[in-house]
């Protein structure tokens, strides 16, 4: 008897797709060759199961269809090496008579994690390979979520596990002394994969929703099998308390809404229950990093039914334990403006001059945006007009540019008013 | 990030460059060996060639939106050639690619030092936090 495809069978093929690499990678003892499997198995998946519905035993047909193309294309490589015909022999009756099915590690989805957020990747291609690996996505949907030709993601992918082939690296987790780098380095992609999806969030890029949402399933999957690690409790926390506001983000015509002009009525009390539960629970446990420390001023800034009741004190006093635990120049810039909030502008102005000499931001349109807001604190309109059309000058984006260039007119009108 | 590289190689007036078959193939067989080389490393986004500038008209709109079509004007001194959209990690990265496209082989084989126009294309806001 088969199930019939609902709107929960994508998520329960996406669930399954580490755990049936992780077998079939295993069994095979090829990671690469396995990844091509899946991905087959999965889009076969993807084709057939709507209309024929979903097999009784999911798992175990994904297995079977990755495992018969890893035998196929091992059989056509032995053919073509012209090797004896025992090995050929042996090999078939090994893919017959042994059960992957019954082979399951829970592990397997944390080793692939750790695999694909290899430092040895570039940041582009550890979250392409993630999200197929991992998340299992088909090629054709992480290109569409990063506006790239189907071709080039697939050969972005296929490099990636190139780069991990030779690096040597093991289908097992890192030893105690490198897990907590190689820890640092997942968590690093789960959030560039949220912020990518939260970012862009514009109508007219409705698909590109779907990758914070994935950025979010992938954390939760990684906490539910580490849940007594605190920083993925933090950054699990993180993407919900942020994504939280996503709908309050952007105004009708898609312009940037800042924080305080938001209206908070349209943010997601469920999702801001979820982060500052789960917030409480991993600052309970004592280590404290940077992704429990951006959570928690997420979640001051959450719980503050309008602007004006915003704890800044309390912000403050996390930005500054931020800047100790993970000091770099964008810390530095919301603290001054934390610090504005709590001491008045020219506090956060004097704080913001230290950066005029750092390289790192010197150049950065954030400096010349977050000057140009100081300035209009203190009322002094012409200087923060200037710093505001810097900025719009030198932003890469288009929400960003629009937004900064429309602060500069405001304020040009008021003056001549 | 994602860079556009502009080819501004013609100019107003000229047509297709008269070389020898031998200087031409190469040139032909660099730029195909070009996009083959960045779709192997996963960066290609698109590449495109332009027709020639005598095929160009100038485009205004009229009284009611009508088109008013024009000839290009000779005094333009360069045109938009071709452009590469590549997605790479860093600037510099765009910046090699550049470099490379404005050495594609000439006349008698010698590189062309084209100059290439390399600026990043507007993109979804930063994060706000790091």
């Amino acid at each position: 008897m088969t199930k019939a495809w609902d709107t929960t069978s994508e998520h329960l093929l996406r669930e399954l797709a580490p755990q049936v690499l992780g077998a079939v990678a295993r069994r095979f003892r090829d990671f690469v060759s396995a990844e091509d499997a899946v991905q087959e198995a999965m889009i076969a998946a993807f084709t057939q199961w709507p209309e024929e519905g979903i097999p009784d035993n999911p798992r175990g047909w994904l297995i079977q269809v990755a495992s018969r193309r890893m035998t196929d294309q091992l059989r056509s490589e032995i053919a073509r090496r012209q090797r004896e015909t025992a090995v050929a022999g042996e090999l078939e009756t090994a893919a017959i008579t042994v059960d992957i099915e019954t082979d399951m590690d829970p592990n397997d989805t944390l080793i692939l994690l750790f695999m694909c957020c290899h430092p040895a990747l570039t940041p582009s291609s550890a979250i392409a390979l993630t999200l197929r690996a991992v998340g299992g996505l088909t090629t054709a949907e992480i290109a569409n979520a990063f506006l790239v030709p189907e071709a080039t993601m697939a050969q972005r992918i296929s490099r990636a596990k190139q780069n991990i082939k030779a690096s040597g690296v093991q289908f097992q987790l890192p030893t105690r002394e490198e897990r907590a780098q190689r820890l640092r380095s997942v968590l690093h992609v789960l959030y560039l994969i949220f912020n990518e999806g939260y970012t862009s969030s514009s109508g007219t890029q409705l698909q590109r929703l779907e990758l914070s949402r994935e950025g979010i399933r992938l954390t939760r999957s990684m906490h539910v099998l580490l849940p007594d690690d605190p920083e993925i409790a933090g950054l699990l926390s993180l993407m919900l308390l942020t994504d939280a506001r996503r709908a309050a983000r952007t105004g009708a015509n898609e312009e940037l809404v800042p924080l305080d002009k938001q209206d908070r009525s349209l943010w997601n009390r469920g999702a801001i229950s979820e982060g500052t539960d789960l917030l409480t629970s991993a600052l309970s446990k004592g280590a404290v990093g940077p992704y429990q420390l951006q959570a928690a001023i997420a979640a001051v800034h959450d719980e503050a039914t309008r602007p004006e009741d915003t704890d800044w004190p309390q912000i403050l006093a996390l930005y500054e334990l931020l800047k100790r635990v993970s000091p770099n120049p964008m810390v530095t810039l919301n603290h001054a403006i934390a610090a504005a909030m709590v001491h008045g502008p020219s506090k956060g102005l004097e704080l913001i001059r230290a950066l005029d000499t750092d390289s790192r931001l010197s150049e950065h349109y954030r400096l010349h945006a977050v000057r140009g807001h100081l300035l209009e604190m203190t009322g002094d309109y012409e200087s923060a007009i200037k710093h505001y059309r810097i900025a719009a000058g030198r932003t890469t984006s288009i929400p960003e540019q629009n937004y900064l260039m429309t602060q500069a007119a405001r304020l040009a009108e008021r003056t001549t008013q | 990030m994602k860079y556009i590289l502009m080819m501004n190689s013609m100019r107003a007036g000229h047509g297709v460059p008269q070389w020898p078959q031998k200087d031409l193939q190469a040139h032909i067989a660099f730029m195909i060996g070009l996009d083959e080389e960045l779709r192997q490393s996963g960066e290609l986004v698109s590449a495109e060639g332009l027709s020639f500038p005598d095929q160009a008209k100038l485009v205004r709109a009229g009284k009611n939106g009508v088109p008013i079509t024009d000839g290009v004007f000779p005094e333009s001194k360069e045109f938009l050639a071709g452009f590469w959209i590549i997605d790479v990690e860093k600037p510099e990265r765009a910046y090699a690619v550049a470099a490379k496209v404005s050495a594609a082989p000439g006349l008698g084989g010698a590189p062309l030092n084209m100059p290439i126009e390399v600026r990043p294309i507007m993109s979804a806001p930063p994060p706000e936090m790091l």
